[in-house]
């Protein structure tokens, strides 16, 4: 479950290092997948606490953000307390929001007029020491407006998720630019899980770590979110061939 | 004859007719004494229900009117038109034909409100001028016998006065024509002194010197908070809304309106949501008073935290809610609460952010796309009916082939709200395309019949 130990030289390095940053009051906590493969690869075991994490779709999930928005909920209803979720277009469902764990009287939103108040938003729900996670579902993020996220995250010691969603499918290359978060994923969907019968499985998903502060990148195929929020991974033990074409299935039927 | 209804003018009645008149013209004439002190106690009591729901600076404007000074409240309601509709709609639930109209000074919406709207009208700023030239001058607000003589001269609309010398005019009726003239146009400032309700709890604070600062006025605004909330503890009350009132030199009044989800006397957080929008105000040559007045104040008595040692309490987001909510507007911040609906769209509803946590949720056995688009799209399939999802469909010029799907999930009309759904049907389906992205379509109808609906195919959301 744990990282192995570095040696004695470098976590003196590191802690050094946390002091010239000046976070060394904070005990750094962090919110584990509970999925052996991800936490390995993250510092700490898991996603670090009082921290910016960015999350955004592959393909067409730019523009919907659907995987995006589950993946943040599966965090979200892992945290204790309170959620803010800032949007601009009210078109989240929130009954698979409830589905993916996070029940409706968790959940307060807030819809803000542009970008502008979104992150004005986004940070004063950060600022506060109450929430377990506040989400925010952005297009533009600034070095500038995702140092001041960061920063309003680690005085409260919540989970900031920003969720990227862009207007049209070219303006996604703005993921590329470099941001203050922690983290930074990609979700895209991939063909479900294959059922033994004709049908649609649990979601699967391609989770790439793209960025990771004081880590390689990585990415995982994942089965999506519970009803706990728990991601999990696919096993190839039962895999089955697939279901057969649509078209043909009448003949059988 | 001093007022009479809608039937009554149709009928052929005039105001200011004498009340033998009208008896003679219609039978059976309903006549109800005039009541100008009953009539201007109810005007007092709108006003003071316009106060509570709408702005901080109302006053009645006798005799059929409120004047209300929407500056830095619209947003707060949707927008200016949006607050003038929602206004005539409760004052028609209250049993009041009203009609409405925004514009930059009082005389202009006075007359715009009762020559032109029908039953709102907004005018943009800066239009003023254009807005009112083609109206009567009995607009106004002159005196009837001044109305009477500019028309036998000829006047008879604004614009024929505004084309007219201004020093004959003035030496033949006065300097009352000229200033009721500037002040539609707004060259003429015309300050509105605001109603306060008898039992209202305020305190004020006069200047000798003007304050223009915005640090000064912070360090007052805290000041006068705590003062308030001293007088709401001895009558045990909290705020919910409350009105920096701020009077300058130049006899305009700034305000400052904020509400609170829960009633509150907390000092610091009061404070600091006023002083949030102190950028918003002008203090122009300097600030003389200042008032601070808890508009709506409810009861607020000592409560008991938890003691045990084992509890830990759930964390008090109130704070943020009314940092919020003062920002972006009360009904921007919600919650969703399930409803007994298995129409997808219906199945949700908002509820304020501070309601009780019911613990209901929606079934788990059916899966929900998470994102449900606002309006269902059509789309171009190729289907067999009457009981198999689509082989391909087209959604917004995308060809797309389904390589798995679910369903299908029926959902009924529900025949109890309109006569239309007595026997609609959707059949719902969840598909999967190639690429593994997953859609919520449904077919309206069941496919057999073409009562249940037109068999037409929509995507109605999208399954991360």
């Amino acid at each position: 479950m744990s990282a192995p130990a570095p040696p004695a030289v470098i976590s003196d390095l590191r802690e050094r290092i946390q002091r010239l940053e000046g976070s060394i009051a904070r005990r750094r906590t962090v919110l584990p997948f509970g999925i052996r493969e991800i936490d390995r690869v993250l510092p700490g075991g898991g996603l670090a606490v009082g921290s910016l994490h960015e999350v955004a779709g592959g393909g067409n999930g730019a523009i919907d953000g659907a995987a995006a928005a589950l993946f943040a909920a599966g965090i979200a209803a892992r945290t204790r307390g309170k959620v803010l979720w800032c949007v601009t277009k009210p078109d989240l469902f929130a009954p698979a929001i409830a589905q993916a764990g996070l029940p409706p009287d968790r959940v307060i939103y807030v819809e803000a007029g542009d970008e502008k108040s979104i992150l004005a938003c986004f940070e004063e729900g950060l600022r506060h020491p109450g929430l377990g996670a506040v989400v925010a579902e952005v297009a533009r993020l600034s070095m500038t407006a995702s140092r001041r996220l960061q920063l309003a995250a680690e005085t409260s010691g919540s989970i900031g998720i920003a969720i990227r969603r862009w207007r049209r499918q070219t303006e996604a290359v703005d993921f590329g630019q470099p941001t203050a978060s922690v983290t930074r994923w990609r979700v895209s969907v991939l063909p479900s899980t294959p059922l033994p019968v004709p049908g649609i499985g649990r979601a699967r998903w391609q989770l790439e770590l793209i960025r990771c502060r004081g880590a390689e990148s990585a990415d995982f195929e994942v089965e999506g979110c519970d009803d706990e929020g728990r991601l999990a991974l696919p096993s190839n033990v039962v895999y089955r061939s697939s279901q057969k074409e649509i078209g043909r299935r009448r003949t059988s039927a | 004859m001093r007022a009479a209804d809608t039937a009554a003018i149709a009928a052929g009645l005039r105001i200011g007719m004498p009340a033998t008149k009208a008896q003679a013209l219609v039978k059976d004439l309903i006549v109800n004494d005039a009541d100008p002190q009953g009539d201007a106690e109810a005007l007092d009591r709108l006003a003071l229900w316009a106060l509570r729901r709408y702005a901080p600076i109302v006053a009645p404007d006798p005799p059929d009117g409120l004047v209300v000074d929407t500056t830095g409240a619209d947003h707060l309601h949707g927008g200016e038109s949006a607050m003038l509709t929602d206004m005539v709609k409760r004052l028609a639930a209250a049993g009041f034909a009203a009609r409405a109209a925004i514009a930059d000074s009082w005389g202009a919406a006075h007359a715009l409100a009762r020559f032109v709207a029908g039953p709102v009208i907004v005018v943009p700023p800066a239009g003023n001028a254009n807005a009112i030239m083609r109206l009567p001058i009995a607009a106004l607000r002159l005196p009837a016998d001044m109305v009477d003589s500019l028309r036998k001269l000829g006047l008879d609309r604004i614009l024929d006065l505004v084309a007219k010398p201004r020093a004959p005019l003035a030496l033949r009726f006065g300097p009352e024509l000229g200033r009721r003239l500037d002040q539609a146009m707004g060259r003429l400032s015309e300050p509105i002194d605001p109603i306060r309700p008898p039992d209202i709890t305020e305190v004020r604070r006069m200047f000798g010197e003007p304050i223009g600062a915005a640090e000064t006025i912070a360090r007052y605004t805290g000041k006068l908070v705590g003062e308030l909330c001293d007088v709401l503890e001895t009558r045990s009350l909290g705020a919910r809304r409350l009105d920096l009132l701020l009077h300058r030199v130049d006899n305009r009044i700034e305000t400052i309106r904020i509400g609170t989800a829960l009633p509150l006397r907390d000092t610091k957080r009061l404070t600091r949501l006023l002083t949030d929008k102190i950028e918003t105000i002008d203090p122009g040559f300097g600030i003389e008073l200042m008032r601070l007045a808890a508009t709506i104040a409810e009861p607020l008595v000592a409560r008991q935290t938890i003691s045990s040692l084992i509890e830990t309490p759930e964390a008090d987001v109130s704070d943020l809610i009314d940092t919020l909510s003062n920002r972006v507007g009360e009904e921007r911040l919600y919650r969703m609460a399930p409803m007994a609906s298995d129409v997808p769209e219906r199945s949700v509803r908002r509820v304020a952010p501070t309601a009780p946590e019911s613990g209901e949720g929606w079934p788990r056995h059916w899966p929900r796309p998470a994102r449900l688009l606002p309006v269902p799209e059509p789309i171009e399939t190729v289907a067999l009916l009457p009981d198999h999802p689509p082989v391909t469909f087209i959604w917004r010029g995308i060809r797309r082939r389904v390589k798995r799907a679910d369903g299908p999930e029926r959902i009924f009309g529900e025949w109890w709200r309109r006569d239309a759904e007595l026997i609609a049907v959707r059949d719902y389906f969840q598909v999967e395309d190639e690429a593994g992205e997953r859609y919520w379509i449904y077919r309206a109808g069941d496919g057999e019949d073409l009562t249940t609906g037109s068999h037409r195919w929509f995507l109605h959301g999208i399954f991360g």
